[in-house]
């Protein structure tokens, strides 16, 4: 076990964290810049949604490796293309919940704002958007907690991260270092999960959670 | 004018820029390791998927009677769930007795489905309407009889949409399994890596892919086939 923790007070451990941190957060970020504009300028017509809701579904279902490799032999090696491919896979969830979260905004609630006088972004940044924040953030969630475990091939494409510690353990045939990748791969995982949850959660309007409270 | 130093130039260039894909290599080698690789890729799939509903099942049916024990069966599934493969791989591999090949990948996937599954099974069974399961009562149908003939039949479109949605995860890690000697059409992946040849690569992603989205159309087709009442009626 202190062998464990004497990978962990290696020099490049810290550069190896930093990198899957790094490319993590900006595929996440590039990921929410692209599908949240894309959800909202097709959130009235029904069409877009479906075709939205359609695409990211068989986005879905693409395997994070296959992403990442088919990137490789157009891109090169690199942090780069790394980045390109964990920001392919950082969309569908966002686009899907954002589509379908903005869309299933109960019709009289919208009518209602409109009926105080509300205009159509007025409507949008008051009321969709609230209602909506909790399953936009659902989204969120799951693409952030896909994006951390996928940056871990990124060592496969020589894009860096915690998967290169996995690699070099299994190529040395050391548990020590193997362990040290696995568990720090995981638990910076776990964290991720938990951290967005709690974050879903704080942006759940309150009186969304009183609803919740009552079973509607 | 021939001029062979030029010749040499382009051939020299051309193992710089492979070409993205030689249709040649595919037709050579289709069945001695294109078709292996599909199959084995199923295989992994199919045994974990089978060997993750027959824990899943029983649990459960199990977990949705004793409902105290459902908190903590979500919990420690979605902890195995929330774990990166490559993680999870490289763990079961440093277990003593455990030695890299199909074995740890099989674990992993398996480890992987129960969260989605046990989910689903929960959730079909509480959808069963209590009017339903007492009618059944009513008519004689023992506690045995009702959870085979009333309740698990009317949750069987929850539990094959968890059935998917398990499968096409399982196709997308079963790829990366073949880091650990696994096999299926993650290995044609990792040796076009290695081998920097594009064609091994590509071939080896989009045959995952097309074989994920190949299950997910199936199961959806299936799914709905389940769920007689919500098709259209033809009146």
């Amino acid at each position: 076990m202190s062998g464990i923790l004497d990978v962990f007070k290696r020099p490049d451990f810290f550069e190896l964290l930093r990198q899957h941190i790094l490319l993590s957060a900006a595929a996440l970020l590039i990921g929410i810049a692209i599908a949240l504009p894309v959800a909202l300028a097709i959130r009235n017509t029904s069409l877009g949604a479906a075709l939205a809701v359609n695409i990211g579904n068989i986005g879905r279902a693409v395997p994070s490796l296959a992403i990442l490799a088919l990137c490789q032999p157009f891109l090169g090696f690199g942090f780069d293309t790394a980045l390109v491919a964990l920001t392919a896979l950082a969309i569908p969830p966002i686009l899907i919940n954002a589509s379908t979260g903005l869309r299933e905004v109960r019709r009289d609630i919208i009518d209602a704002a409109r009926g105080m006088g509300h205009s159509g972004s007025q409507v949008l940044t008051r009321i969709q958007l609230p209602i909506a924040a909790p399953v936009i953030f659902a989204g969120i969630r799951t693409s952030a907690v896909q994006v951390v475990a996928s940056a871990t091939l990124a060592t496969f494409i020589g894009g860096g991260g915690l998967g290169e510690l996995i690699v070099e353990g299994t190529q040395l045939n050391d548990t020590t270092i193997l362990l040290a990748g696995s568990f720090s791969v995981a638990v910076l995982a776990i964290i991720t999960e938990v951290g967005f949850g709690a974050l879903e959660k704080a942006m759940t309007p309150k009186g969304l959670k009183i609803a919740q409270k009552r079973g509607r | 004018m021939a001029n062979p130093s030029l010749a040499l130039l382009q051939d020299l260039s051309s193992i710089e820029n492979p070409k993205l894909i030689e249709w040649d290599w595919i037709s050579d080698n289709f069945w001695e390791d294109i078709v292996p690789a599909i199959q084995g890729h199923i295989f992994l799939s199919f045994v974990s998927v089978a060997l993750a509903l027959a824990i899943s099942l029983p649990t459960g049916v199990l977990v949705s009677r004793y409902r105290k024990a459902y908190p903590p069966v979500t919990f420690v599934t979605g902890l195995l769930y929330s774990i990166p493969s490559l993680a999870l791989f490289g763990i079961l591999i440093s277990i003593p007795g455990i030695t890299i090949g199909p074995t740890p990948v099989i674990i992993a996937l398996v480890a992987y489905s129960l969260l989605i599954l046990i989910r689903n099974t929960v959730a079909g069974l509480d959808a069963v309407p209590a009017e339903t399961i007492d009618a059944a009562r009513g008519m004689g149908l023992t506690e045995r009889q009702i959870l085979f003939r009333v309740e698990l039949p009317l949750a069987l479109p929850v539990i094959v949409a968890g059935i998917r949605i398990a499968t096409v995860t399982i196709i997308g890690i079963a790829t990366i399994g073949a880091y650990i000697a696994g096999g299926g059409l993650g290995k044609m992946i990792f040796d076009g890596i290695n081998r920097s040849f594009p064609t091994m690569i590509i071939t080896g992603a989009v045959l995952a892919t097309v074989l994920a989205i190949v299950a997910d159309l199936s199961l959806l087709g299936l799914e709905r086939y389940l769920r007689p009442w919500a098709r259209k009626r033809k009146t």
